[in-house]
């Protein structure tokens, strides 16, 4: 079994339409969203779901007003600005509070609860492209690199029990916590682009994590046509950095109005970039032999 | 009415943060900050992926590190009790039979395990995660200060590099925060504080979807903000229709036009594609700036 992740440093330029499209080409995969901040695959391809689960991660400070003596502890020892006084009493702001145990632990009055932290929740689901695994972060949640870390082991656990011979990951944006949770120990990282500066800025340091973490890259200028030259500066320089270049998509309209149709571009019509996709999701799976 | 601005005083602090990426964040900041007449700072808090200065062109005149800060061990003093691996929340200091170890990849900084020592064996020291560069005078009219925030390739937390970088936000000027993708820790660092969001959005259902997301975020913070639509017509009315029904304040639409898109992939911005916008983005940010005015005094 392989498993894949599709990511692109800089958001916007495409990963959740070539996910899709690559799911609808291929024959025998598991989904995994694991872009759990602002998942999306679900829009195109409509997964109706199996089994649903609450995510736990870490917890959070909860100050019982009864038993606080308003001290100032707890403020003073906090590094993330979480504990808020106001009209004398003190209390948690959750959307700071990184659960550390610090406030916790030398509360003079052992004031300060610490339950564990609902941060979302995760589906386990069924789609015309197969099975899938997705999940979403709560509003203001933290841990979303846990989420990640989860939805892909839920993702592996389910393609060996169906004998999947692949797992496509829909990374998220950037090369923090989240992206490094989706990418570690993946078979091969497609990195989906866009001809222009800022793309191959944010190519160059997505190539360099590759690097650092020792993964073979390939990767697809999409809206190649909106500058040529910089398509071909950035294959270039993609090459010089390791990663091998698999094709491009033009710039094509199709794809906006196939997300509006709730279809993935290869299931609407023969537009061009519907046949350049196709192609490349053939070149993609002969180089690393699925 | 007359505006703080009119008598040469904004130091509102705007943030631009939209739930998708790739919707034209740093595309509208950079615009807001070249419109802007006044002196304005534009800060760079997409540490992950900064952009901001391909279109600045800044000439950085200050490069300075970002660290945080993490236990180092004195093994001398050290007597393997496991005080400090049972505060610590992260699996970042683990005592295992007699030997203690420490995992800086994983450390949150809370400072627990220092604190929680009965032999003082424990002291910070700073490891280094990122970086910020800064530059004064910056664009055609010299009117912005740029500070870039950038995290290191492999490390993992955007958030105390964007802490950093907003500890720079000056009290006395209008701060612009180009914020990064996403509705979790990142995203929250960089709008907390501010006086008002704008999330960025295009009209597809990717955008609607992640827009909502957005809006639930801004709500449980209890920000103030607004909608602008990019690319508007390449998609449909659903980001609108929605905004209508949820009586959010549909800012701007900026038509989609392939002169932008052609400008972006040189590096330009949308000030030099679509010059007649300059006087819609004063407007805007003079707009925002008296309603935010107004309803700090309605609440004083």
């Amino acid at each position: 079994m392989k498993e894949i992740v599709i990511i692109s440093g800089k958001g916007g330029t495409g990963k959740t339409s070539i996910t899709a499209s690559f799911a609808a080409l291929s024959k025998n995969a598991v989904l995994a969203d694991c872009d759990v901040d602002a998942a999306d695959l679900h829009l195109l391809l409509a997964p109706s779901e199996q089994e649903s689960h609450p995510f736990f991660s870490g917890h959070i400070a909860c100050i019982d007003e009864q038993k606080c003596s308003a001290c100032g502890t707890c403020q003073s020892l906090c590094r993330y600005d979480a504990i808020v006084a106001h009209e004398g009493k003190y209390a948690v702001v959750a959307s700071s509070c990184e659960g550390c145990n610090v406030c916790v632990t030398f509360c003079p009055e052992q004031a300060i609860d610490f339950p564990e932290r609902r941060c979302g929740e995760w589906y386990r689901s069924i789609t015309r492209c197969g099975p899938m695994i997705h999940a979403r972060l709560d509003i203001g949640a933290e841990n979303s690199g846990k989420l990640v870390s989860l939805v892909r082991q839920q993702a592996h656990e389910l393609a060996q029990q169906q004998q999947c011979d692949l797992v496509l990951i829909d990374g998220p944006p950037g090369i923090g916590c989240p992206v490094i949770a989706a990418t570690t120990g993946t078979d091969a990282v497609f990195i989906i682009t866009e001809p222009t500066c800022s793309g191959k800025h944010d190519l160059l340091r997505v190539l360099e994590l590759t690097r650092h973490f020792d993964i073979p890259a390939y990767i697809c200028v999409n809206k190649w046509d909106i500058n040529p030259s910089m398509t071909k500066e950035i294959q270039d320089s993609a090459r010089e950095n390791g990663a091998q270049v698999i094709g491009t998509v033009p710039y094509d309209s199709h794809i906006t109005k196939a997300q509006i149709a709730g279809k993935t571009i290869v299931e609407y019509g023969d537009s061009i970039a519907a046949i350049s996709i196709k192609q490349i999701w053939q070149n993609f799976c002969a180089a690393i032999e699925i | 009415m007359l505006t703080l601005k009119d008598i040469g005083f904004n130091n509102m602090k705007l943030a631009i943060a939209s739930g998708k990426g790739g919707t034209g964040k740093t595309t509208l900041s950079v615009a807001l900050a070249q419109a802007s007449t006044a002196a304005v700072q534009l800060l760079d808090c997409d540490v992950e992926e900064p952009n901001g200065h391909i279109f600045i062109k800044p000439e950085f005149t200050s490069h300075e590190q970002v660290g945080i800060a993490i236990p180092e061990l004195d093994e001398a003093l050290c007597t393997n009790c496991g005080k400090c691996g049972e505060i610590c929340q992260f699996s970042a200091i683990v005592t295992i039979a007699d030997k203690t170890m420490i995992f800086g990849d994983m450390c949150h900084s809370c400072g627990g395990c220092i604190l929680v020592c009965p032999q003082k064996a424990l002291h910070e020291q700073e490891k280094v995660i990122g970086s910020i560069d800064s530059a004064c005078a910056c664009g055609r009219n010299s009117n912005i200060e740029f500070i870039k925030g950038t995290l290191d390739i492999g490390q993992a937390m955007a958030p105390p590099v964007i802490r950093a970088v907003k500890k720079k936000i000056r009290p006395d000027m209008l701060t612009i925060i180009d914020c990064p993708p996403g509705t979790s820790c990142p995203m929250i660092t960089a709008v907390t504080g501010s006086d008002f969001v704008i999330l960025v959005t295009e009209p597809t259902p990717f955008g609607l979807h992640d827009l909502i997301l957005a809006v639930e975020t801004m709500r449980s913070m209890a920000l103030p903000f607004g909608v602008v639509v990019n690319r508007a017509g390449s998609g449909d009315n659903r980001v609108s229709d929605y905004c209508s029904a949820e009586n959010i304040p549909l800012l701007l639409q900026i038509a989609d036009d392939r002169r932008v898109a052609n400008a972006y992939s040189r590096g330009e911005g949308l000030l030099e594609a679509m010059p007649e916008l300059a006087q819609q983005l004063r407007a805007l940010i003079d707009k925002i700036t008296s309603d935010v005015d107004t309803s700090t005094k309605g609440e004083q």
